[in-house]
């Protein structure tokens, strides 16, 4: 029960808190989704890295096939980056509309712009 | 599932027309199989159905009993109502070639959020909550006002760190039982000897799924969502959403954690209990404020869920009983609400309520239809709001909190004020120029809302049908804490 046995589960928790931090801190929109992914990429580590085992081969029923890493995180894994890919292939298609109605991909000039438009809704109504 | 096939079809047709009415009768078909899947399980019996004919606890199994039964029919009901009206509100909102898109994407999202409620396997969960988030993403992103695309990259943003936080939880809990089965997760529990792994997951579980449930403090995605989704799209979103992921709550809390030291050990309810009462009386007070009278619907809405959580907090068979009965019957009463809401904006175009004044003249069965659906929010005798507010009041006096039982009935109060607000400006205001101009809504729309409201008094007067399959479920859930 050493850092160093825990290896992965550090990197781990660094990638997660460092890709929520950006999603939370940055302001721009792409950094945003950026921030996202890397985050959900810390996930993508903590399945893997305990389905292998030092030593072990792939999961073949045959002699001399004696310890096996276990297939199923991978599986599992390739299932959570499809659908990574396309939360973040809509994210980026959001950010490429708000871009053309807004002018910008920055979260407070469109917050501005937004209050902007509700200053004039109530005085031409 | 049904669903998921028929949408790559209506990608293919192209055309309006079609598109709907394959929609229609694909959430037509999916009623009718669910209502027989509840029939099937009403006597507390388990469907399981192995996908590719892999036994359950390594292949991925379908497991209904009797409460994701209620769930999957409350959601097909749901969506088939909401796509009956979807037809003009669509027409009148979107883009003509926009049209078999918008049915292809309301089908997935429903596949997906009927996948959520059978499936029995935890990772499946968040594949198939993926599958309803993404396509609801797109749904909201159709709305008219350019708003729209910041409140869903805003929900994008707040869905994907939920549903990431969810798949950790069930990563930490497949690390320390070898399984994603849930049923198998939840014998293999209790003999797990790291506690702080179980907690751990437990809260990445908790905070995720409340997350998409819009609990209190992790509601702010709701409001925008809500308001500047295209209409029919907020009454489905309203009326369902929400509530498969506070099935997906009530499973873990009760199915899976049941049996394990820790939950035993935590003050999970008092943290619940908290939350749903900051919720109800927070989120009705901003309710009061807002100027938009969608945003006002959604913000009643968090309060709306705080009802259903305090009744899960209890964690006693009547507190249970009222937190599923309001799973019903709030889905009832917001879908009828954002509905009516709905005909409003297409008529007017605007849900602001300062142009609203004198609306009860030009439109009065809309009018009238929001009035009744807003005395099933506060919960007036003889509407679905006020047999759920009374199983939550019995199950708070049950538990010995007789102010829990108070505050039920004061936030209730608080309904009333904003309810109150749009009778005062519809009723009491002259019409000027422009809403005099309003006619009454297509037969299209007002015909589901309207079964909508009715459905609203006649679960209201007979709640046999609703409560007693509820109570039913509230037990099967309690079973796995024994």
């Amino acid at each position: 029960m050493s850092i160093a046995s825990h290896f992965s589960y550090w990197i781990t928790i660094f990638v997660a808190i460092a890709g929520l931090y950006i999603v939370i801190a940055r302001g721009n929109l792409v950094k945003k989704l950026i921030g996202l992914s890397i985050f959900q990429t810390s996930v993508y580590l903590l399945y893997i890295a305990p389905g292998k085992l030092i030593g072990g081969t792939a999961p073949i029923v045959a002699e001399g096939f004696k310890v096996y890493s276990n297939p199923l995180p991978h599986v599992l894994i390739l299932t959570a980056i499809v659908v990574g890919v396309a939360t973040i292939a809509l994210g980026l298609a959001l950010v490429v509309r708000i871009r053309e109605s807004y002018g910008s991909i920055e979260e407070d000039e469109i917050i501005i712009a937004d209050n902007k438009s509700d200053g004039m809704d109530t005085t031409t109504s | 599932m049904l669903p998921l096939i028929a949408a790559p079809v209506m990608v293919l047709l192209r055309r309006s027309l079609p598109a709907w009415l394959l929609a229609v009768v694909v959430s037509w078909t999916c009623v009718f199989i669910s209502l027989a899947l509840l029939a099937q399980v009403a006597d507390g019996s388990v469907i399981s159905y192995a996908i590719g004919s892999w036994p359950p606890p390594w292949g991925i199994e379908y497991r209904i009993d009797l409460v994701n039964a209620f769930v999957l029919v409350l959601v097909s009901l749901m969506a088939a109502v909401v796509v009956i009206y979807c037809r003009d509100s669509v027409n009148a909102e979107l883009p003509q070639e926009q049209h078999y898109l918008f049915y292809t994407m309301f089908s997935l999202c429903l596949a997906g959020l009927l996948g959520m409620a059978a499936t029995g396997d935890a990772f499946n969960v968040f594949v198939f909550m993926e599958i309803s988030s993404l396509s609801m993403y797109v749904l909201i992103a159709l709305g008219r006002n350019r708003r729209a695309l910041m409140a869903s990259y805003q929900y994008l943003i707040m869905g994907t760190i939920g549903a990431t936080f969810y798949v950790i939880g069930v990563g930490l809990l497949y690390l320390v039982t070898g399984t994603l089965n849930l049923a198998d997760m939840a014998q293999r529990l209790p003999g797990v000897a790291e506690d702080r792994t179980v907690l751990a997951a437990l809260a990445f579980i908790t905070v995720g799924v409340c997350l998409k449930l819009a609990l209190f403090p992790l509601h702010l995605w709701l409001p925008n969502a809500y308001a500047y989704a295209p209409s029919a799209i907020t009454a489905f979103l309203a009326a369902t959403a929400t509530k498969v992921s506070v099935y997906i709550l009530l499973r873990f809390y009760f199915s899976v954690f049941g049996g394990s030291r820790v939950f035993a050990q935590l003050p999970m309810s008092e943290i619940l209990l908290v939350l749903s009462l900051a919720a109800m009386f927070i989120a009705s007070t901003i309710a009061i404020y807002q100027s938009d009278f969608k945003r006002l619907l959604a913000y009643s809405s968090v309060a709306q869920i705080g009802y259903i959580t305090l009744g899960i907090s209890f964690g006693t068979a009547t507190g249970l009983t009222g937190a599923i009965v309001h799973l019903f019957n709030h889905a009832v009463t917001k879908g009828a609400l954002f509905m009516m809401a709905g005909i409003v904006v297409l008529r007017l175009g605007g849900a602001r309520m300062d142009g609203m004044g004198g609306l009860a003249r030009t439109m009065p069965y809309t009018s009238f239809g929001i009035v009744l659906g807003g005395l099933s929010l506060i919960g007036v005798p003889g509407t679905v709001g006020f047999i759920s507010k009374w199983y939550l009041v019995l199950a708070a006096i049950e538990a010995g909190q007789w102010w829990v039982a108070m505050l039920v009935v004061l936030s209730s109060l608080l309904a009333v004020v904003y309810v109150w607000r749009f009778v005062e400006i519809a009723y009491f205001r002259e019409p000027d120029a422009r809403v005099a101009a309003l006619k009454e809504a297509p037969l299209g729309m007002w015909l589901p809302a309207w079964v909508m409201i009715a459905a609203c008094f006649y679960f209201g007067l007979d709640a046999s049908l609703t409560a007693g399959t509820a109570a039913a479920a509230a037990d099967s859930l309690l079973q796995g804490v024994k």
